[in-house]
């Protein structure tokens, strides 16, 4: 490797981009090293073997059929909420709204299904009236959060905050009120869909579609935003705002474009808490799926494929944490603080950007 | 439903004939589970010291520890969401778990059901009057009717609240809240007719601070006693005892959160079922799907009295609670809603299962369940 090092000024462009990318992936895996090794130190502080934490990990994320399934389970909403933080972080807007246009997208999708499943409608049409009206909640609960930032110079971060609010409140009026079941008199629920109208688990797995949703849009996203002029576009305007402007681009549309794609995101990822686990809207929806998101795509820096294993990766975690709590005796709370160690030193890794030589070395400087 | 309800009511008013006969009658003769050790999972939707619902379930859990052939496994801070559902499987297929409690009101519908039917050999049990006998045989439901105790706590406050106003922090307008509700008033009215139960509703089961501004703005508003059906109380009898007012506890004893006001508390007495549970799974015989029940049977209990209360009020309560022991009703008509509609005509058993569908507060509660 030396030779090339010192030999190559400007010579193989296909090392220096191995070597940028070399980077992308080497900065957050030595983050999550260095957190680890740091949790070890906080669990040999409460008297706990650092190597049974890490192997009930593996027990309860991966080591049997049983623990895959449930990590992927786990996996499947964080995929599409990473997602929704992803994209519009590409255009440089820090959106955290994924939580409520999961909520309202879950909630679109149940209450258009009442009246659909009531007059005994197509299950297809069904469903595909469902994802739409869950995707365009979503959508449009970011667009307005998007259109503040644009037109009033609003800050997306806090708009898309208080938009959450005011998403699950939306839901808790119509749920606890009109579109309330009678028969859910404890927990006040719209009215189930039925298992007719539910989306189905994946062939020989436990594990629902929301998963395989989660996997092509992953896809389709990486290619839209690295692969195609309005990816590029978007990624111009996210380094520079104003150069973008300046060079004619449409930056109003890209970034009401990109926080379409979030909310729609989202609100996919409530379709599929309601048609393929929940059955019917309730308060069950709100279940931090899109908060965590924030934290799969940080340590994914944005990239809509690492999202995929970033959020096995945390799902794995959550299924093991249970494990760990019943076999080590430890708080619930301990997984929390792994969660929030790796994201603590994850930002703090990102100022070694551009700063370890090795991976400068050929790049021109 | 509506048979197994019947049903259960004669059980209950045949009362002392004891737990372990009072599944008899819905034809669930005990099966000897032979040798097999029990290994008991138990799921909390909140931290097991929550001074609430978690802290008084986790306590009385310790009884079944110290049976032989049982091994408990616990796991707190479960949403009543899909993660129910995956906890419990991972108890399952990880640690051979063959009996699960769930101690979470939503952790039934639907989660539990579609478990009891995917794992027909794992035995489930959940605290909340919703198991009927249309449901999977593998799973089943233990409740006490708290509201007894709420009943007892309306006695005693209201004779020690110099003004007759009552402010109650409630979670959500269901009806277990809404009987808890309902018999603190009439508690308080069979001493004090003019006494009046201000509600206000947060909306979620565990919110602390809005706790706190309810309470708060329930002293505003002049009252002089606070309760509360929350999870964790511990918000509310804090911010009463800091305002100066006195305060009626619930789910668990907050007597030494409030050394100045507290009166007295309504609290769960889940050992009595635990404790059953325990002789059972020692015997090897397999748990009844429905044990419910109150102060007659020894299920519910109200907290040793506080500073707060006053030397009638502890005769009154006293007497009350031996009234409820001897089956004294709640609920005797005719009652009203403080709509003014007539919602109770006659005299309720207090186990008549009529009252678990309670939609309404009673004349004299101030609030509206929309």
């Amino acid at each position: 490797m030396a030779d090339i090092t010192t030999g190559s000024f400007g010579g193989g462009a296909s090392t220096v981009r191995l070597r940028a990318a070399l980077e992308k992936i080497a900065i957050p895996v030595g983050a999550l090293i260095v957190s680890a090794l740091l949790f070890s130190v906080f669990l040999l502080a409460l008297g706990k073997n650092p190597l049974t934490f890490y192997a009930l990990i593996w027990q309860g994320g991966f080591a049997s059929s049983f623990s895959i399934q449930n990590t992927l389970q786990r996996a499947a909403p964080l995929i599409l909420t990473g997602l929704a933080f992803a994209v519009p972080a590409t255009i440089g807007l820090t959106m955290i709204g994924a939580e409520g246009a999961l909520v309202l997208g879950g909630f679109a999708a149940a209450a258009i299904a009442v009246p659909l499943v009531g007059a005994e409608a197509p299950v297809a049409l069904t469903m595909l009236i469902m994802v739409a009206f869950a995707m365009a909640a979503g959508a449009m609960l970011t667009m307005i959060a998007g259109w503040l930032r644009h037109a009033r110079g609003v800050n997306e971060t806090i708009s898309t905050l208080l938009l959450t609010y005011i998403a699950i409140a939306t839901m808790n009026f119509f749920v606890e009120g009109m579109l309330r079941d009678p028969n859910s008199a404890n927990k006040p629920s719209t009215v189930p869909i039925g298992d007719a109208y539910k989306v189905g688990t994946i062939p020989g797995t436990d594990v629902h579609w929301g998963l395989a949703a989660g996997l092509v849009l992953a896809v389709l996203l990486y290619f839209l935003m690295y692969r195609t002029t309005f990816g590029f576009a978007a990624r111009v305007t996210g380094g520079n705002p104003r150069a973008a402007l300046a060079q004619g681009l449409p930056v109003g549309k890209l970034i009401l474009t990109c926080a379409a794609i979030s909310g729609a995101c989202a609100g996919l990822a409530g379709y599929y808490e309601v048609a393929a686990i929940h059955g019917q809207a309730n308060a069950s929806l709100v279940a931090g799926y899109g908060f965590t998101g924030i934290l799969v795509a940080f340590l994914a820096r944005q990239n809509p494929l690492a999202v995929v294993p970033v959020a096995i990766l945390f799902g794995a975690l959550d299924a093991s944490g249970g494990l760990i709590q019943r076999r080590m005796d430890l708080p619930d709370a301990t997984i929390q603080v792994l969660q929030g160690l790796i994201f603590v030193v994850l930002l703090a890794s990102e100022t070694l950007t551009g700063r370890i030589r090795f991976f400068q070395a050929g790049a021109g400087k | 439903m509506l048979e197994t309800k019947i049903s259960r009511r004669s059980i209950l008013k045949s009362g002392a004939a004891g737990f372990a006969a009072a599944a008899l009658p819905l034809g669930f003769a005990t099966r000897a589970m032979a040798q097999t050790p029990v290994i008991l999972g138990v799921v909390y939707v909140g931290p097991r010291d929550d001074f609430g619902w978690n802290q008084a379930q986790s306590v009385a859990i310790e009884v079944l520890k110290t049976v032989p052939n049982v091994t408990v496994i616990e796991e707190e801070n479960v949403p009543e969401t899909d993660a129910v559902t995956q906890s419990m499987e991972s108890m399952i297929n990880l640690d051979g778990a063959n009996l699960i409690l769930g101690t979470s009101f939503g952790y039934f519908d639907p989660f539990m059901i579609d478990l009891a039917k995917k794992y027909p050999d794992v035995q489930f049990r959940h605290a909340a009057p919703l198991w009927n006998d249309t449901m999977p045989m593998n799973l089943g439901s233990y409740f006490a009717y708290l509201n007894q105790a709420h009943y007892v706590n309306g006695v005693a406050a209201g004779l020690s609240s110099p003004t007759g106003k009552l402010g109650f922090v409630a979670a959500k307008p269901i009806p277990t809240v809404l009987s808890n509700i309902n018999s603190f008033l009439l508690g308080a009215r069979s001493v004090n007719p003019a006494a009046t139960v201000q509600v206000i509703f947060t909306g979620e089961w565990s919110m602390p601070v809005r706790e706190a501004e309810a309470a708060n703005a329930l002293v505003d508003a002049g009252c002089d006693v606070l309760t509360c059906h929350v999870d964790g109380p511990k918000v509310v009898i804090e911010t009463a005892e800091s305002r100066g007012v006195k305060c009626c506890g619930h789910n668990a004893d907050q007597g030494p959160l409030a050394p100045n006001g507290f009166i007295t508390g309504a609290e769960y007495k889940w050992v009595t079922i635990y404790s059953m549970f325990a002789d059972m799974l020692a015997k090897g015989e397999t748990l009844p799907n429905v044990v419910v029940g109150g102060y007659h049977n020894d299920m519910v209990q109200n907290s040793a009295y506080g500073a707060g209360a006053t030397p009638e009020a502890i005769a009154a309560a006293d007497a009350a609670i031996a009234a409820l022991k001897g089956g004294m009703p709640i609920y005797v008509g005719p009652l009203k809603d403080n709509q003014g509609n007539l919602v109770i005509e006659g005299t309720m058993d207090n186990y008549d299962p009529v009252l678990d569908g309670m939609s309404y507060l009673l004349e004299g509660v101030i609030g509206s369940t929309t």
